[in-house]
């Protein structure tokens, strides 16, 4: 399999104008060049962690290509919603990290159905009408840096977070950094979700405000900058991400917090009239199969953190902290827009801008 | 088609029954699944749409209004309460005072004529599926915000049609179980009917040809029809055959003297010389042989009589007809000339339910007794009187002697009948005619009349029927 990078259009674009230029961050075609049948794949993990997958998929196909889009999760949502209303979808498959967002082109039967022996053993809380998959299992944990926070601070729940952060000189202040909720649609469900989760999210809200933490963009920026000691803590980052990156720097430590730990599942679902609808299952059916989710495990998309005998420095955790977020209608409630704005305005209490 | 249903006509039984009872199966199993359905549509209806009050008046509870403006943070537990029907999609929509869309799919279109405090429910579209809506109202009177806020909350309706499918369904199950209970048992029932009939079928194959004795009547009721059905026709058929053993010894038994004389006469014959005595003889085998053939055709009429009284199908029969065919017959003109014969029937038909040639043979009998014994004038003629139907002959002569009839009355009942000779012969045949149709023989002397003798049947009173 031939692999090239096509085009790398302005990263930076995605950093200047977040939500309404509609362009993908990043291209890449898979796959050989004169293949009949393309597959057009829109997601928003990073090509970089998702690329092996898809190789992985084409070492099982043949006469298919991929081309795969990077986008981010606002604009894909934009996107697809657009396409869906025109009827004139350009994606085969679409797999996204703002499982609510997918919730919503669903319940807008934006989805083909699709359905396979396989499909049916997904759970029933990753599954929603046979329109709509997790394929993924990722947990949102602590990210700390291990030089600057001694061992016996290491928050290993909400309550040692917030523990850190009440006395009124705690050298934490200002150097605790979490999501931008109205730039990031996955920051927004992490929260939105920690919000229904328990009331702990209400005083770790307050906390924040008062010790004036941080909210930024981009779980990459956010690790950085966690590794190189300007944020100490991190709170509900992609475990993901936070695990590649410490597989090449293990500056930082990565907490699965023991009071709950939200686990999302990346939704994939195929648009309504994709073209190629036939290839768009093959890949799914794939991702389900022991060879996807070996491929997945391997990307670190299902999580080996999550698996007790693999546990990071013996962070296990009862399989009842962990919370997934099942794609349920019910996440619909987070894109309400008047819903959105109670919950941001309170957000922005906290967090001014700066 | 025709093939069809003489196939029908001999179907078995139980295949009829398992027939019958399939067609009712089927008739219900329809008639089961249509209202079951309608249930369970009802039923669906009812349970959903709760659902989605409930997740609407969650929603409008937990709307406050914050400076002139209203607030919401959309309950998660409404949606919680509308994803108990997992499959379905949900639009909902709020709507300000001025009808303006607050927040939800500005897609659900609201019927023109809605009433919402009456009729809270709709059908819409919702993104090409159909969609069940129900719309809530809350008045707000602040200060700031004086109006109403309506929410509409709907949901696809997969999940009321599965409901109704899965109570059709359960329906048609119970249905389906009792339906094989009903087979099962009506087969059982077919069993227990008919094995009677196979024990009585067993024991008629295993009995000798000749034994006629009554079957065994321990049957259950229902057969026991059967059963006495069967002993009467092998009564008749035991007493026909009885009569026709009768008939042969005896037929037998009077043949053989006269035959004897005959040869005995014709050995003379053979041997007499004197033409004198040769001619005598003659005569004497004339006058045999025809007291021969006379024996002979009485014979033949009982052995008819006998046979017919019991095989023959009973009919309507007008007495004055038996009467005329017989005088029709004119055998009277020819053998004797010289006796007058008179008729006396009446203008009404004289009906009894018997069998006319037997009825002739008798009368025919008693006509040829009054020729050959009696007086002129004879008389044939019918009766008819309160109650009973009389076909009789009379005539001139004073009939035989008291003694003689005496005797005869307990020959007739003495059962051999046929011992007779003669009249006896005749009087016996129409007396075995009477009672085979019920009715009996009367010999009576009428003073200054003469004698008559005649076959009385009992009449069922018939009021249009009745004759004076």
């Amino acid at each position: 399999m031939i692999r090239r990078l096509v085009s790398l259009v302005s990263l930076t674009l995605s950093m200047f104008s977040f939500g309404f230029a509609q362009a993908q961050e990043l291209v890449e075609e898979f796959g050989p060049q004169t293949a009949p049948t393309t597959l057009v794949l829109r997601s928003t993990t990073d090509i970089s962690v998702f690329g092996p997958v898809v190789d992985a998929f084409l070492r099982t196909q043949s006469g298919l290509k991929v081309i795969y889009e990077q986008w981010g999760s606002n604009d894909l949502h934009g996107l697809s919603r657009k396409e869906c209303r025109e009827g004139s979808p350009e994606a085969d498959v679409v797999i996204s990290s703002g499982v609510h967002q997918m919730v919503q082109l669903v319940n807008e039967a934006c989805a083909e159905k699709y359905s396979s022996r396989l499909t049916a053993l997904v759970p029933g809380a990753l599954r929603w009408r046979d329109q709509l998959w997790g394929i993924t299992r990722e947990p949102a944990v602590v990210v700390y840096n291990r030089e600057l926070v001694p061992e016996s601070e290491v928050p290993k729940s909400r309550f040692d977070l917030l523990d850190l952060l009440r006395p009124t000189e705690t050298p934490y202040t200002g150097r605790v950094a979490t999501y931008d909720i109205e730039r990031s649609g996955l920051g927004y469900l992490f929260a939105f979700a920690d919000a229904q989760e328990a009331s702990t999210f209400g005083a770790l809200q307050e906390s924040f405000a008062r010790t004036r933490a941080v909210s930024t963009c981009c779980s990459a920026d956010i690790i950085r900058n966690v590794a190189e000691g300007q944020y100490l803590i991190a709170y509900n980052v992609l475990g993901s991400y936070a695990q590649g990156y410490q597989e090449q720097d293990d500056r930082i430590g990565i907490v699965l917090p023991s009071d709950y730990t939200l686990v999302l599942s990346r939704a994939l679902m195929i648009p309504k009239g994709s073209k190629n609808g036939g290839a768009a299952g093959a890949f799914l059916d794939f991702l389900l199969s022991p060879l996807g989710q070996h491929a997945l495990r391997r990307a670190l998309l299902i999580s080996p953190l999550l698996e007790s005998e693999e546990g990071a420095e013996g962070e296990t955790l009862s399989s009842t902290a962990l919370r997934p977020i099942g794609l349920s209608p019910a996440l619909m409630v987070a894109l309400d827009q008047l819903t959105r704005e109670t919950f941001l305005k309170r957000w922005r209490i906290t967090f001014p801008d700066p | 088609m025709a093939s069809f249903f003489r196939q029908l006509e001999t179907m078995s039984l139980t295949a009829r029954v398992a027939m019958g009872v399939a067609f009712l199966l089927v008739l219900g199993g329809v008639m089961v699944s249509i209202a079951a359905f309608a249930y369970g549509k009802e039923a669906a209806r009812t349970a959903y749409d709760r659902l989605l009050l409930g997740a609407a008046n969650d929603i409008i509870s937990s709307i406050s209004v914050q400076s002139g403006e209203p607030v919401l943070e959309l309950p998660v537990s409404a949606f919680e309460l509308l994803a108990l029907a997992p499959d379905d999609r949900i639009g909902y929509r709020i709507m300000g005072p001025d009808g303006a869309t607050l927040t939800g799919y500005d897609e659900i279109q609201i019927p023109d004529r809605f009433d919402a405090d009456s009729n809270r429910y709709f059908e819409s579209d919702f993104f090409g599926e159909t969609a069940r809506f129900v719309a809530v109202s809350r008045r707000f009177a602040e200060r700031t915000l004086n109006g109403t806020i309506t929410v509409v909350v709907g949901q696809t309706v997969n999940a009321r049609d599965m409901m109704a499918y899965d109570i059709t369904r359960k329906a048609l199950y119970v249905l389906a179980a009792s339906g094989l209970a009903m087979l099962g048992l009506a087969t059982l029932v077919v069993r227990a009917v008919f094995k009677p009939l196979e024990t009585i079928a067993g024991g008629l194959a295993a009995r000798d040809p000749h034994d006629l004795t009554p079957l065994g009547t321990d049957v259950p009721r229902e057969t026991a029809v059967m059963i006495t059905a069967l002993n009467s026709f092998m009564a008749r058929l035991d007493r026909q055959m009885n009569s026709m053993r009768h008939l042969i010894s005896d037929t037998a038994h009077q043949l053989r003297t006269p035959v004897a004389a005959l040869r005995a006469q014709a050995d003379l014959f053979g041997d007499e010389v004197d033409p004198a005595r040769k001619d005598r003889i003659v005569e004497r085998i004339q006058s045999r042989t025809s007291n021969l053939g006379r024996l002979l055709d009485q014979m033949l009429s009982q052995a008819l009589v006998i046979h017919r009284g019991d095989s023959a199908r009973r009919e309507l029969v007008d007495l004055r007809d038996v009467v005329l065919d017989v005088f029709d017959e004119e055998n009277h003109t020819v053998l004797f000339p010289d006796v007058t014969v008179g008729l006396d029937l009446g203008d009404y038909p004289v009906e009894i339910m018997a069998d006319a040639t037997s009825l002739q043979e008798a009368l025919k009998n008693l006509f040829g007794n009054a020729l050959k014994y009696g007086q002129s004038p004879v008389r044939l003629g019918t009766t008819l009187t309160e109650g009973r139907a009389s076909i009789w002959v009379e005539d001139a002569g004073d009939g035989p002697s008291e003694a003689a009839l005496q005797s005869l009355g307990s020959r007739f009942n003495s059962g051999a009948l046929s011992r007779q000779s003669g009249s006896g012969l005749g009087l016996a045949i129409a007396h075995a005619v009477a009672t085979s149709f019920g009715g009996r023989l009367d010999l009576e002397t009428l003073p200054g009349v003469g004698f008559r003798a005649s076959l009385v049947f009992p009449v069922k009173q018939n009021g249009g029927r009745k004759s004076t």
